[in-house]
């Protein structure tokens, strides 16, 4: 799969829908960028709009329920430009992260690329 | 297991327990519990303005077992105000004066190692065994290190001309900010505190989010050992007190250890206000065993065995941990062998029985993302070698966030491969000479660690200059002296810390330029 892809990149589940929607009502316009390594690595952070200040590097991949979502693309070619689902998890964000909802956390899960694969050595 | 106390050539001597520990808070516990613990700062107790508390949960049972404060800005801007009074004092006591400080709050976490080890254990689910015989010993070291390199420290002259001297003077930074992430929490906040203190600052320290607690025993037992202010730590969301610490006007350097974007963003707010980060961003450590290392049956393969094992220490949540096994091809099927046999020698379950090897994951959160990494590692072809689940372990510990210690075979490309999965995940692969070795080991965005493993010095010299990593440990893994500089290439940070050079990290350097001529420069 390459980056010139038509299919979205980027979707969201019902909940993660619901959660940005009341988190949008709460504290205005949001902002999603996926992350990577260490402790709160690996999961989106979600911030108000405009927080992150994304440069040339950083690969938008669409939007979800009106919010930004960004990669950076080193990584995300790294990873093997997976599809990302945002999703809902329970527990609040560890880092930086906005909260998804009360107690709640945003999650990606990923549909891997088949062309991406490569057999098992 | 074992017991450990530090001898005093320096050595950790371990002595025979067979009994867990009692749980923190419960009758006949070392560790004592209060229901509430507020903010520690300016010496005090103080309350979070907002009046709101969270209940902080131990990973071993999935239980709350107190709360702590839920601060707001409000509360970093006390700490801060604490801190602010209190520098000119502290950045003017004699350099004797801070070491005997640094050494005074080593000698008092010494004589409660049991005690902090256990409280460690509870609060972020490491077993007892790691917090005895590694956490603690590393950071009362850690004190007694900078105490002792602060005495060090020599500032310079330069002799421009006989005339005229260049003095260069260290003078500390001020009052710094510290955020601490929670897979060692009392030894990172070491790591942190103790060269910004041998400096002369003040620190202001936050805390990860599911590991607020331990540190405050640790204050409970500084708290009239350290001058009021020099040491402020404030709990609450990361989004709410982490911003309003790294972005405040009032400080003149921001630590940070965690991940990728919180770096960016760490230092997108240092930049707003010019001043200086030190970051440690994780990694995707290689661990390489080289052929020969199956030459002989001996104590040094066994050794190996066990460093390929220590993806599992600490259950996996080390930003060094080594989470990728490369193995040359001609060992591959014999070595892997003796790896697993000795992984499912794991025992798994009570953090506070000290013959527990690997405790739960810090939080649901932790162990979900664990979870959905297998998952993807397997979507994408990897062949599982050993665990792969949430592990079952009985009685009070049902609901503990255990995940069995897994093994996965695959490729460098797969994700598995790529991403920080922050769990008891090894990701294993093959080689088949050196400079593959090396390719496959600098394939990634991290340069944190990495492990080589070979009976051959040479190609261990070669191997560990090539390898694009701030810490290649070479024939041994997962050791943390002060003293060994330890920070990240490429994406995995910025600076190095548990080395003397931290204190230049945590000073300004004054010069003094002065003209012993009385004649002008006859220019005007």
């Amino acid at each position: 799969m390459s980056k010139s892809t038509s299919v979205a990149r980027i979707s969201a589940t019902e909940a993660a829908l619901l959660a940005i929607a009341r988190m949008q009502a709460e504290r205005g316009p949001l902002m999603f960028v996926q992350s990577g390594g260490c402790c709160d690595g690996s999961l989106p952070l979600c911030f108000q709009a405009g927080e992150l200040i994304v440069g040339d590097n950083d690969l938008l991949l669409g939007t979800v329920g009106g919010s930004a979502f960004y990669v950076d693309a080193q990584q995300d070619a790294a990873w093997g430009h997976p599809e990302f689902i945002l999703d809902v998890a329970p527990g609040l964000p560890e880092g930086f992260s906005l909260p998804a909802g009360d107690a709640g956390h945003f999650i990606t899960r990923s549909l891997v690329c088949a062309a991406s694969l490569s057999p098992t050595s | 297991m074992a017991v450990a106390t530090i001898k005093p050539d320096g050595a950790v001597e371990t002595k025979p327990k067979s009994r867990a520990f009692v749980p923190p808070g419960q009758p006949g516990s070392i560790v004592s519990v209060k229901p509430r613990y507020d903010n520690f700062i300016g010496g005090k107790w103080v309350p979070p303005t907002s009046g709101k508390y969270s209940v902080n949960v131990t990973p071993v049972t999935g239980k709350a077992f107190t709360e702590v404060a839920a601060s707001t800005p409000a509360d970093v801007e006390l700490a801060l105000d604490a801190a602010h009074k209190a520098k000119v004092a502290w950045g003017q006591t004699s350099l004797a004066g801070r070491a005997a400080v640094l050494n005074k709050i080593a000698d008092v976490m010494e004589a409660n190692l049991e005690m902090l080890a256990v409280a460690e254990s509870w609060e972020n689910g490491k077993p007892v065994r790691e917090t005895l015989a590694a956490d603690l010993p590393l950071a009362i070291d850690h004190f007694r290190y900078f105490a002792g390199a602060t005495r060090s420290l020599q500032s310079t002259l330069t002799e421009i001309d006989k005339d005229t001297i260049a003095y260069h003077f260290h003078e500390p930074l001020g009052v710094v900010g510290q955020i601490i992430p929670f897979n060692f929490p009392l030894l990172m906040a070491a790591w942190k505190m103790a060269p910004a203190l041998a400096a002369g600052n003040c620190v202001v320290l936050k805390p990860a989010s599911p590991t607020p607690w331990s540190i405050l025993k640790f204050a409970e037992l500084v708290q009239d050992i350290v001058p009021a202010g020099v040491i402020n730590i404030v709990n609450g969301p990361g989004a709410e007190i982490g911003k309003a610490l790294a972005s405040n006007k009032r400080i003149a350097k921001i630590a940070f250890t965690g991940e990728t974007v919180t770096g960016r963003l760490i230092m997108q707010y240092a930049a707003q206000n010019l001043i200086p980060v030190t970051l440690e961003l994780g990694g995707k450590s290689p661990n390489i065993f080289f052929a020969d290392v199956f030459d002989k049956d001996d104590e040094f393969l066994d050794k190996a065995i066990e460093g390929l094992v220590l993806y599992a220490f600490n259950k996996g949540e080390v930003c060094t941990a080594p989470s990728r096994a490369l193995i040359q091809e001609s060992i591959y099927d014999k070595f892997m062998a003796r790896c697993l046999a000795r992984i499912k020698q794991i025992k798994q379950g009570n953090s506070l029985d000290p013959e527990t090897m690997l405790g739960p994951q810090v939080s649901a959160q932790q162990l979900q993302k664990v979870t959905s990494y297998v998952e993807i590692g397997l979507q994408e072809g990897a062949q599982l070698l050993t665990g792969g689940h949430r592990a079952g372990v009985n009685g009070e510990f049902k609901d503990g966030y255990y995940f069995e210690p897994t093994v996965l075979k695959g490729n460098n490309k797969m994700r598995v491969f790529q991403e920080e999965i922050f769990g008891p995940v090894l990701a294993v692969t093959t080689f088949k000479d050196e400079a593959e070795a090396l390719a496959i080991a600098n394939d990634t965005l991290y340069g944190l660690g990495a492990g080589v493993w070979t009976r051959d010095g040479s190609r261990a010299y070669r191997m560990g200059r090539a390898i694009q990593a701030g810490r290649v440990w070479t024939n041994c893994y997962h050791l943390y002296p002060a003293g060994a500089a330890f920070g990240g290439y490429k994406i995995s940070g910025i600076g190095r810390e548990t080395h003397q050079m931290m204190l230049e990290h945590y000073s300004q350097t004054k010069n003094l330029l002065v003209s012993y001529s009385p004649k002008a420069l006859g220019f005007f």
